[in-house]
């Protein structure tokens, strides 16, 4: 008896602790964090959570943050770099203490940005000087700031390209494949790589959906059409994914794959093409440093689909820099995320589109203006649905995991066709849409 | 006064000492078990301070879809490496629990791998199975050019990761056999050579009843971890080509979909499937038994 008694108050006093655990770190009341007006009046120290732990570790960000105090001389940053952002912020957020400015994690639902994070000013004032406002936007007040933008595309070797008689840029995804054969047939280099195995490589093909019909709607489309129909927007961008590993044109074992050893294999030359974004031809070309071939070698080139002969790149932001509700040093934290966005040159030492409006667009994107390559800035009014959509469907949207079941039929790994596998996801995508009432 | 005080530190005293572990585990174990199954009947997020009870939506969820539970095939080649496991260890304990040359550095190596960080592992034969990686050289050495991607398929993805599994692990059973072993008697062996038993009649008739509590532990260990794998393929194939076992399904639940409420479900149902399964071992060999040979 005795010890069940005892087991009794054990078990009490564990529920008893469960109550106060969930959400803690939300807050109800709004709060705003305000501009600065005069950069010596404000002081404390901040700290900025971040998912660059590269940049921590080789002293980049301490070098952003001694030319922030040349402004704010009463300022001090502190970075705390997290590997596996995602997952460790979010269980962080469950507490009061996340840092004073930190990268919006992508599973926060957008509707729970005010309980988080302090509001940087209204929308329709931020967004004259800021793009991509519109996805941090919960009534009329935004929440956070992005670091910088980016657009989809393929990175590839031009030197290998040129070496298999390839020197325009494909049109037709039809065009892409006989590129890459010709790759294959002409050169010693593997024409693709999957980059499988770290999985987040195939993610990347996500944002490449609104090339194919080039509509700034095109996230709304996803919401309120079936993206993965015959003709559907992901369906499109996905179906080339397919043909590339089903004509043997991606590397031999995709199983084994590693992303930090295939940058020096495209800067070598011996991988010709990966599908993911403007941010990743910085490190193919300092990759081609320290292998000791020409950067420029490395370059850049949109989804093969064009509109009325023009081809459309989507850009979407990268992390959005935001203030934590709970800081103490509001002022000093909304400096820091303006300054990063404005002054800093992040995005130009990334070779990334500058969050700002007037800026220009970086080196690398030279070629798309010579070919009026059309950018085009994506309507999110309704994000956070696409979000509840993609949860509550799982169907993984922008993940790697049916991108992965894809590449597996396509080698004979796995059984089925590519039409089953979208026609389940097509069925699980409307069918939640229908359930939450979206279509 | 002083019977008081007896009876006082009688009773107060062996709680001072628990005090502390038992705070650990109720803090590290039960508070968050608890927690994970007050989750279970909500539709909690991980993140939102807003969370409704729902009832037992959420198993009822978990048990009208049957795909989520197709996973467990993938379990069946991790049962059947533990079961090469067991006996691969039971063996070398056995020998080595003899007089053997070197015993001391064989016990270090056959150990060894239990010491290495799983994530490590992880890596170090995601470089052993890669085209032309250490196994495709071993294989060259015997003149033989096997060019297959190990990890390319179901059932030869698996059936790595669960070689894996065992090169992990078998230094742990091993260590709990030789352990158990060692603390049979000695005088026992030499009653059985004077009798004139050969080595496997003395692993039969001595060895194996003496530590059959420990084989019925590492059975259930075995058993329980075929069940519950998850480090080894997460890290190597993040589950993709057919290797999704139920835990990575749970987490890619919480983490990638939060529903961390049917994920937590879906954690009560993996316990209570182990612990059934424990139920129904045990109840099958009992292992009263184990006192009778000292």
């Amino acid at each position: 008896m005795k010890g069940r008694a005892l087991a009794g108050a054990l078990l009490a006093a564990a529920l008893a602790t469960t109550a106060g655990c969930t959400g803690s770190g939300a807050s109800s009341e709004k709060k705003e964090a305000k501009a600065v007006d005069d950069p010596d009046k404000v002081s404390g120290t901040i700290e900025v959570i971040t998912h660059r732990t590269d940049l921590v570790e080789d002293g980049t960000m301490d070098e952003y943050a001694a030319e922030f105090r040349r402004t704010y001389p009463n300022v001090k940053v502190e970075f705390d770099g997290v590997t596996d952002y995602e997952g460790e912020v979010k269980t962080r957020m469950n507490s009061d203490d996340y840092g004073d400015v930190l990268m919006i994690p992508g599973t926060v639902k957008k509707n729970d940005y005010p309980r988080f994070f302090a509001s940087l000013g209204k929308q329709a004032e931020r967004s004259r000087k800021f793009r991509f406002t519109e996805y941090s936007t919960v009534d009329g007040e935004v929440y956070g700031l992005s670091i910088y933008g980016s657009i989809p595309g393929f990175v590839y070797n031009k030197r290998v390209w040129e070496e298999a008689g390839v020197t325009d840029w494909p049109t037709t995804p039809a065009e892409f494949l006989d590129d890459l054969k010709a790759v294959k047939d002409r050169t010693d280099a593997v024409p693709y790589y999957t980059n499988f195995k770290d999985g987040w490589p195939l993610a990347q093909w996500w944002p490449a959906h609104s090339s194919a019909s080039c509509d700034e709607r095109a996230d709304v489309q996803v919401v309120e059409g079936d993206p993965f129909a015959e003709g559907g927007t992901v369906r499109t961008v996905d179906t080339l994914l397919y043909d590339i590993v089903d004509r043997g044109l991606a590397e031999k074992d995709p199983t084994t794959t590693n992303w930090e050893g295939s940058k020096p294999k495209i800067a070598k030359g011996e991988v010709a093409t990966m599908f993911l974004g403007s941010w990743a031809v910085v490190q193919m070309r300092d990759a081609a440093e320290q292998a000791g071939t020409d950067p420029d070698d490395i370059g850049f080139m949109p989804f093969p689909h064009q509109v009325d002969g023009t081809f459309c790149a989507g850009l979407s932001p990268d992390y959005q820099q935001a203030v934590s509700i709970h800081s103490e040093h509001k002022e000093a934290a909304r400096a820091w995320v303006d300054w990063f966005a404005e002054k800093s040159g992040y995005a130009e030492d990334n070779m990334n589109v500058s969050t700002l409006r007037d800026a220009p667009l970086p080196g690398v994107l030279a070629e798309y203006e010579k070919q009026n390559v059309e950018l085009m800035e994506l309507d999110q009014s309704r994000g956070a649905e696409m979000k509840e959509l993609d949860d509550a469907s799982e169907v993984g949207i922008d993940d790697p995991d049916y991108r992965q079941e894809l590449v597996d039929i396509a080698r004979g790994a796995r059984g089925g066709s590519p039409d089953e596998l979208f026609a389940d996801l097509s069925k699980r995508w409307t069918g939640a849409a229908e359930e939450l009432g979206y279509r | 006064m002083s019977a008081l005080r007896r009876r006082l530190r009688g009773g107060v005293v062996p709680w001072l000492f628990l005090a502390a572990p038992l705070a650990l585990l109720i803090t590290f174990t039960y508070a968050p078990v608890a927690n994970m199954v007050a989750y279970s009947f909500t539709d909690w997020d991980g993140l939102s301070p807003e969370l409704n009870y729902v009832g037992t939506e959420n198993y009822r969820d978990l048990f009208t879809r049957s795909e989520l539970f197709e996973v467990f095939f993938v379990s069946g080649y991790y049962l059947a490496a533990s079961a090469v496991q067991i006996v691969l260890a039971l063996y070398f304990a056995t020998v080595l629990s003899f007089n053997v040359r070197f015993r001391n550095l064989f016990k270090g190596i056959l150990f060894f791998p239990y010491l290495v960080n799983g994530v490590a592992i992880g890596f170090v034969f995601l470089y052993f199975f890669q085209d032309g990686g250490t196994l495709d050289a071993l294989f060259g050495l015997f003149g033989d050019e096997p060019d297959r991607a190990w990890l390319g398929d179901s059932a030869s993805a698996n059936t790595s990761l669960a070689g894996v599994s065992v090169w992990r692990f078998m230094g742990l059973n091993f260590v709990l056999f030789l352990g158990a072993i060692q603390s049979i008697p000695a005088e026992l062996y030499e009653a059985a050579e004077l009798d004139g038993a050969n080595r496997w009649q003395q692993f039969r008739h001595i060895i194996a009843p003496g530590i059959r509590p420990v084989i019925s532990l590492s059975v259930i260990l075995a058993i329980s971890g075929s069940l519950a794998v998850f480090e080894i393929p997460y890290i190597m194939t993040g589950g993709a080509t057919g290797t999704e076992t139920f835990v990575i399904q749970t987490v890619d639940l919480a983490f990638k979909f939060n529903k961390t409420g049917l994920a937590s479900a879906a954690a009560v149902v993996l316990l209570l499937i182990v612990l059934a399964v424990t139920w129904v071992q045990r109840a099958l060999v009992p292992d009263d038994k184990a006192g009778d040979l000292v």
